[in-house]
């Protein structure tokens, strides 16, 4: 993508998150239940939708990887970059939610399922990275990394099943049960899919930067070794000299 | 040869280690018991609080030398280029990992008969439920065996190898930590039949990370 274009690009991620922003605090109304405690759902559901789209696009990416006829290089890259995103999502939606939940519940954590497992999640992907980050052959990292984003992923829904299980056997009544029946208003409709739009821009844009920045740092590495051999080539021919 | 004969050649390599340079004797099962008399101190040791978060605090003692466990599995191999003569050996990639998987879980299931007794001793723990008490431990054991596997071989050869390892199993076997936990703390209140789902929950993430390491160890272990 030209740079003029990805300047457009960028441009209008900024509107559509400056609109979901207008909307999100001033054009939709408070919550009859939760006032204005309701606007920060506007970030929380858009960041827990990029984190879970973050992490599948990771997935796909790590097995396109790993089948031998699509193997290209930049998927190993694109599912780092996704998963990076991901991270970053994820830890801001339990910040956010932890926010949203001191006035909602009185307090900034419960252990219910969801939490927990979105917690457990930020961990699992936070290895990802952390494994990611190992110096070794990029081949080698593919592989490495590759399966462990697969793992990883096959891993969420297990860790959401026994959390569930968890807080269903153990623990009567979540705190969400008064809120499930809120019949949402149009103006509050509208904003959630917004903002959940705009995110999904935004996600899109920090990826591409993302790649194209992991696409110069492998380019970097190429070229510092055509310059070390050239160096060692040149010294070698004085010295032959 | 076939793949379990295999399989218990590499384990009983493992264990034969084990048991001549016995570090797992002397260091790991050491550490698990001054986790667990940790706990005391840290949960101030009155009768009533430690009995009642005993399965959890024993299933945290196991998980924490199970990293160490995993960490020395594959510490053996990388001394004297070790791991090139398994990967020249022929074996097969799947019987190699059910083999190094194996010998870490027998060695976890005898620590946790020992702290298991430690447990018992120390915080004041009534027994009951020992059928499901040894079905749970047996597949938690597997479980968590099998996946530390996984990633100790995917971090292998890596320089940042002992930090990132626990990183990488701990958030991953959380299952087995709720289930091992839950399965016991329902085992040792008596009612046995709460505690039969958490043992599905765990047989069935053993299998599934048998059935995920068995694929996936042979690439990682050419790769390494």
């Amino acid at each position: 993508m030209s740079v003029l274009r990805r300047y457009w690009f960028g441009a209008s991620v900024v509107v559509a998150l400056g609109i979901t922003a207008l909307f999100a605090l001033w054009l939709s109304p408070p919550d009859a239940e939760q006032g204005d405690v309701v606007r920060l759902l506007y970030l929380h559901v858009p960041t827990i939708w990029i984190a879970f789209l973050g992490f599948f696009v990771t997935a796909v990416a790590s097995v396109l990887w790993l089948v031998p006829r699509t193997r290209r290089t930049e998927w190993d890259l694109l599912a780092g970059a996704s998963a990076e995103v991901g991270v970053v999502f994820t830890g801001i939606t339990l910040v956010v939610g932890s926010i949203w939940g001191r006035p909602t519940w009185g307090t900034y954590w419960v252990w219910d399922a969801r939490l927990t497992s979105t917690a457990i999640l930020f961990f699992l992907y936070l290895g990802y990275l952390a494994l990611r980050r190992t110096g070794s052959t990029a081949e080698e990292r593919g592989k490495r990394c590759a399966i462990a984003a697969l793992i990883a992923f096959a891993d969420v829904p297990i860790v959401h099943l026994s959390v569930t299980w968890w807080q269903t056997l153990h623990q009567s009544g979540t705190v969400f049960n008064p809120n499930n029946n809120v019949q949402i208003h149009g103006s509050m409709a509208f904003t959630l899919v917004w903002a959940v739009a705009a995110f999904t821009l935004f996600y899109v844009y920090l990826v591409m930067r993302r790649l194209q920045l992991a696409e110069l740092e492998e380019g970097l590495e190429e070229r510092e070794l055509e310059l070390a051999i050239a160096e060692r080539q040149r010294v070698e021919q004085m010295v032959g000299v | 040869m076939s793949f379990l004969r295999e399989a218990l050649l590499v384990a009983g390599k493992d264990l034969r280690i084990e048991r001549r340079s016995r570090v797992a004797l002397a260091q790991i099962l050491p550490f698990g018991g001054i986790v667990v008399v940790m706990f005391a101190f840290a949960l101030d040791a009155d009768r009533t609080s430690l009995p009642a978060a005993a399965p959890g605090l024993f299933w945290t003692a196991v998980f924490l030398a199970a990293v160490l466990a995993i960490g020395r599995s594959f510490a053996v191999e990388e001394a004297n280029r070790a791991r090139d003569g398994l990967r020249l050996s022929g074996l097969d990639g799947g019987a190699i990992f059910v083999g190094k998987a194996l010998a870490i879980a027998v060695e976890l299931f005898l620590l946790e008969v020992v702290l298991g007794a430690a447990v018992i001793a120390l915080y004041g723990v009534t027994v009951s439920g020992a059928l499901v008490l040894v079905c749970a431990a047996l597949a938690a054991t597997v479980g968590l065996a099998a996946t530390g596997t996984v990633y100790g071989v995917l971090a292998t050869g890596l320089r940042a190898r002992d930090t990132l390892v626990p990183l990488l199993v701990l958030p991953a076997v959380t299952p087995v930590l709720l289930g091992g936990s839950r399965a016991f703390a329902a085992a040792l209140e008596g009612s046995s039949s709460d505690a039969w789902p958490w043992v599905q929950l765990l047989v069935a993430f053993s299998v599934l990370s048998l059935a995920a390491g068995t694929m996936a160890f042979g690439p990682l272990l050419e790769e390494s």
